[in-house]
């Protein structure tokens, strides 16, 4: 069993050094307007401004269950095709988000920041094409379930919640 | 006569109008006021296109501030705030348990067994401090039966997007559990004992740490840390004995960690974990008593149906077996199934084996049924009621009874 009995703190530290030096260089993350670019075909959609009154707050909250805290909300319109960029907390830290919805269906969910230390999984297309073609239920929730991330929980029920604003958002923009 | 009175009219007629028709000078003059007045007019509407574009501008402003004081994003000291978190959780449980083995008593009581505060603060986008300081069974103290302990205090920096370094007191990757275990996040009231005697949960030390990704899905952490420390002088010898919760840890012999992970597919998580412990007693005896750890775990969900299932063992220094025989092996594994019957309410079975003395000939483990349900009041909110029953060898406690609990998270 001896076989790593020569190991001491300084091999240790050597082997975190070691492997630091050669640690993967990082993949970025998607960017707004790259996001824009891809949300509603090949058209780029046009910035909009959404006030927000009391009713629409509490409206939002009655149908989906939360409302960011703005008076307004900046969103891209194409055609019939809007693109939201939200934010929502996942564990402790804001995830940002971009949803792209048509004809009240998701069409796109890419994730633009994310900043907790675990979770980061939640931005790969395994996860977020899940999304792709879900709609508001009646109840407020989605159209269908949405297969987790172990160890991710609250990210993901962000994201979950994000998307449903941002369906619910589209239908008062498109009726 | 008349014909006076038809020309005086006439003339009178041909007067007025002469009179109601302006001369080309006096069209002139009006043409020209009346130009004067489209020109005010159009200078007046682009003066209200400004003050509108003004105001619009203005109305914009205001918002982002208000929004801002609402966010709490206007002052340095908010700003400050903006940059720390805070959360935490708590779990309240209810034992009622019938001891078959006579060894011991039954086991009747309420304890809050967990309060569990974070904080953490962002010193720029790179750097940030994670901690986290748990008071365990309510209330510490001497002669009390809890502890107040610190679980997570450490330093994180990001080296690129996808490679992080630690160096701090944090928890050991290993197992489901015991970097994920708020009580919104598993079945069953207690947690699993096979994570809890065996890895054993929750367990954390002190080091430097190196995590990130290697391809998409596909993750791995790599630990230097402070050791178990057993003491075998006392007769101790179980792997849970060993822990020194970084408090004057004796760091004579460390502790080398590999974890990695998959988590590629949506739902599906797979780890391992291996570890080796230089010296289980830190050098403090004759033998250096060193050791493997080997975990392996798989966590899968699929609409309403979820899986855990997980493996681990000790393969420690034969020198053990002169403190207690057989302790060489340590090793325990468990499957849990789970259904989801509807989106706040799941039902789970366990089934647990596992045994700090495997490596003796005689009949050391322990198995342990669990079945029960949660219910989510809200997302992290959860109710919890399960029933277990135990086969324990003789000598051992076996445990059987019901379990309630309510846990939270924020």
């Amino acid at each position: 069993m001896k076989i790593f009995a020569g190991f001491g703190y300084r091999s240790g530290i050597a082997i975190v050094l070691l492997t630091m030096a050669f640690s993967v260089i990082g993949e970025e993350y998607i960017g707004r307007d790259e996001f824009l670019g891809l949300a509603c075909g090949d058209k780029k959609p046009e910035m909009q401004t959404l006030w927000i009154t009391e009713e629409t707050r509490d409206a939002a909250k009655a149908a989906v269950g939360w409302f960011p805290p703005a008076l307004r909300l900046r969103y891209w319109q194409e055609g019939n095709c809007t693109a939201w960029i939200l934010e929502d907390i996942g564990k402790d830290k804001p995830i940002t988000l971009g949803i792209a919805v048509s004809g009240n269906r998701i069409e796109r969910v890419e994730v633009l920041a994310f900043r907790e230390t675990r979770g980061w999984e939640i931005r790969y297309p395994f996860f977020t094409s899940q999304f792709s073609g879900l709609t508001l239920a009646t109840d407020g929730y989605l159209s269908d379930s949405i297969d987790g991330i172990t160890g991710a929980t609250l990210s993901v029920r962000a994201v979950e919640r994000v998307a449903r604003l941002a369906l619910w958002l589209d239908m008062q923009v498109n009726g | 006569m008349k014909k006076l009175t038809t020309g005086l009219m006439l003339g009178l007629c041909t007067s007025t109008a002469f009179a109601a028709t302006p001369t080309i000078e006096e069209m002139w003059i009006i043409i020209q006021q009346q130009q004067a007045e489209i020109t005010q007019l159009k200078t007046q509407l682009v003066l209200t296109d400004e003050v509108l574009k003004e105001n619009s501008v203005k109305v914009e402003a205001t918002a982002t501030m208000v929004e801002q004081v609402a966010t709490g994003e206007t002052s340095l000291a908010s700003s400050w705030a903006e940059r720390t978190q805070i959360g935490g959780y708590g779990e309240m449980h209810y034992n009622n348990l019938e001891n078959n083995n006579d060894n011991g008593a039954d086991i009747d009581e309420i304890d809050f067994h967990r309060f569990v505060l974070y904080l953490g603060h962002d010193f720029n986008d790179t750097t940030r401090m994670f901690s986290e300081v748990e008071l365990e069974h309510s209330l510490s103290g001497d002669g009390e039966p809890g502890e107040v302990e610190l679980e997570q205090a450490y330093i994180e920096h990001d080296l690129s997007s996808t490679t992080r370094m630690k160096a701090g007191l944090f928890l050991v990757p290993v197992g489901i559990l015991n970097q994920t275990h708020e009580p919104t996040t598993f079945y069953g009231v207690e947690r699993n004992n096979v994570e809890k005697n065996i890895i054993p949960t929750t367990w954390w030390e002190g080091g430097l740490a190196l995590s990130g990704e290697i391809l998409p899905g596909w993750s791995y952490e790599g630990a230097f840390t402070s050791g178990l420390n057993i003491d075998f002088a006392e007769g101790d010898y179980k792997i849970r004995d060993g822990r020194q919760k970084v408090a004057k840890a004796d760091a004579s012999k460390p502790a080398y960690t590999a974890n990695t992970k998959y988590t590629g597919i949506a739902g599906l998580e797979l780890g391992a974990t291996i570890q080796y412990q230089a010296g289980l007693g830190q050098g403090n005896y004759d033998e250096d008593v060193d050791a493997m750890l080997y975990s392996a775990h798989v966590a899968y969900r699929n609409g309403p149906f979820g899986l855990r299932a997980l493996a681990a063992a000790w393969d420690i220094d034969d020198a053990i077996n002169e403190v207690k025989a057989g302790a060489n092996e340590q090793n325990g594994w468990y499957i849990e199934p789970s259904w989801l019957v509807m989106r706040d309410l799941g039902i789970f079975a366990r089934y647990s084996e596992w045994d700090n003395l495997a490596g003796s000939d005689g009949e050391t483990d322990i198995s342990e049924w669990d079945v029960g349900v949660n219910y989510w009041l809200v997302e992290n909110v959860v109710f919890k009621a399960d029933y277990q029953w135990q086969d324990a060898p003789p000598g051992q406690k076996e445990l059987e009874g019901f379990n309630l609990g309510v846990g939270f998270t924020y």
